[in-house]
């Protein structure tokens, strides 16, 4: 990671900290590329994190990432990293960060901010004012993810 | 010393190896890939590509047909043909389908076929205008466009084009909806990469109207605009719209060199 790249994740960290009380979202709190606390005070439930996590309408992650363990599934996609063993690589507070808003981390990223819910350009009506995944849903997609160990 | 010979052994084998794979990489598009630009065809099916190829099950085709009816056919009130004013269409229409769109002086804006053909309806036929995804102007579209089949997109983005081509270029690299995605992060971003079933493409515009196996039917590359913008769950413009219109000619300014190839055959 270069210099460059370590200024603007910084930068982009500083201004998400704002926005998240701008937006109306749940407030949350950034500290060393992470968001330590759960969003929900409690913690996930790694079933329907599964479910959330499979389902085209909510996360619909297999859209972009393969997850080796889920070889059931078919048409898993190539434009993100692939998720095995990523909770043995990261920890909860960062990949809770990744999955809320991973512009945070890299401003150019095409992964959607799953948990921001305005201050986006043209918004078709149904999805206006709301975020991709609720705070419950975050906390237990994150549940499920954390069981991606090596 | 064995241990060191077997160990040696493996390298050549990835040394020999990574050669290869390169080799498999840079597949040959004879004219469907201009330096680094590669028109949809390059990511789509073998299965897919053999029905384009072929003018006989390229489903497309029926529309060229439809399209070569309509040129001859009088409609409106000055009892004209598009045949009446420009006689021979393989001769009149042959630079159409790779420079347009292209900025009208007549009109003040940036006109594309569909937008001039139902100018030409309205004001020189005195019929009614077409709507955008008809069979009759997808026919039309479609039998214009073919009579540039082959040559290379070469769409003018200069002078009077110019701020056109810079509103197309905003809107291409303008993140939108709530999934945040502009067009760049796919097409440009991730051109090759799965998502899902599908394998991204560049997004190029030199196959349309394209007959989709998805839709059963050809359609405008403004249709697909709106498919796209629906898909990062984004409010879509109207076909025809001034900002699709700068848009097209952003998407065919990037395919400059590509053949035309209407009408395409894709997923």
């Amino acid at each position: 990671m270069s210099i460059k790249r370590i200024a603007v994740g910084a930068f982009a960290l500083a201004t998400v900290a704002a926005s998240a009380t701008l937006t109306g979202a749940a407030e949350y709190k950034v500290e060393d590329e992470a968001i330590k606390a759960s969003l929900t005070g409690k913690a996930g439930d790694p079933d329907n994190g599964k479910k959330v996590f499979l389902n085209r309408k909510k996360g619909n992650c297999l859209a972009c990432h393969v997850v080796s363990s889920l070889k059931d599934q078919p048409f898993h996609g190539q434009v993100g990293p692939p998720l095995d063993g990523t909770a043995s690589r990261w920890s909860e507070g960062e990949l809770r960060l990744r999955i809320v808003n991973a512009k945070a981390l890299n401003e150019d990223t095409i992964m959607p901010a799953f948990y921001r819910k305005d201050g986006f350009h043209r918004v078709l009506k149904n999805f206006k004012g709301k975020s991709v995944l609720n705070a419950q849903e975050v906390e237990d997609v994150l549940a499920y993810v954390m069981t991606m160990k090596e | 010393m064995k241990r060191k010979a077997l160990v040696l052994a493996g390298v050549g084998a990835v040394a020999l190896a990574v050669p290869s794979v390169m080799t498999f990489a840079a597949e040959d598009w004879g004219q469907y890939q201009v330096g680094d630009k590669r028109s949809g065809y390059t990511f789509a099916k073998a299965e897919t590509r053999a029905i384009q190829d072929d003018d006989f099950e390229n489903p497309g085709m029926l529309w060229v047909e439809h399209g070569e009816e309509l040129w001859e056919t009088v409609d409106g009130e000055a009892q004209k043909s598009c045949k009446s004013c420009h006689a021979d269409a393989s001769d009149t229409m042959k630079n159409v389908g790779s420079t347009y769109p292209v900025f009208a002086k007549d009109i003040g804006k940036l006109e594309n076929v569909e937008n001039r053909i139902n100018r030409c309806r309205t004001d020189n036929m005195k019929a009614k205008p077409w709507k955008y995804d008809s069979r009759n102007m997808l026919g039309m579209v479609s039998y214009v466009k073919r009579q540039s089949f082959g040559q290379p997109m070469n769409v003018k983005v200069d002078g009077d084009a110019a701020p056109w081509f810079e509103k197309g270029k905003e809107f291409y690299n303008q993140r939108r909806g709530q999934l945040d995605m502009a067009c760049k992060h796919c097409h440009v971003d991730n051109a090759g990469n799965m998502i899902r079933a599908n394998t991204l493409s560049q997004g190029q515009g030199n196959g349309f109207p394209t007959y989709r196996l998805k839709w059963q039917k050809p359609g405008s590359l403004h249709r697909r605009f709106r498919g796209c913008n629906k898909q990062v769950r984004a409010t879509p413009y109207k076909t025809g719209s001034d900002e699709y219109l700068a848009l097209e000619l952003y998407v065919m300014y990037r395919g400059q060199g590509l053949p035309v190839e209407t009408p395409a055959v894709r997923n």
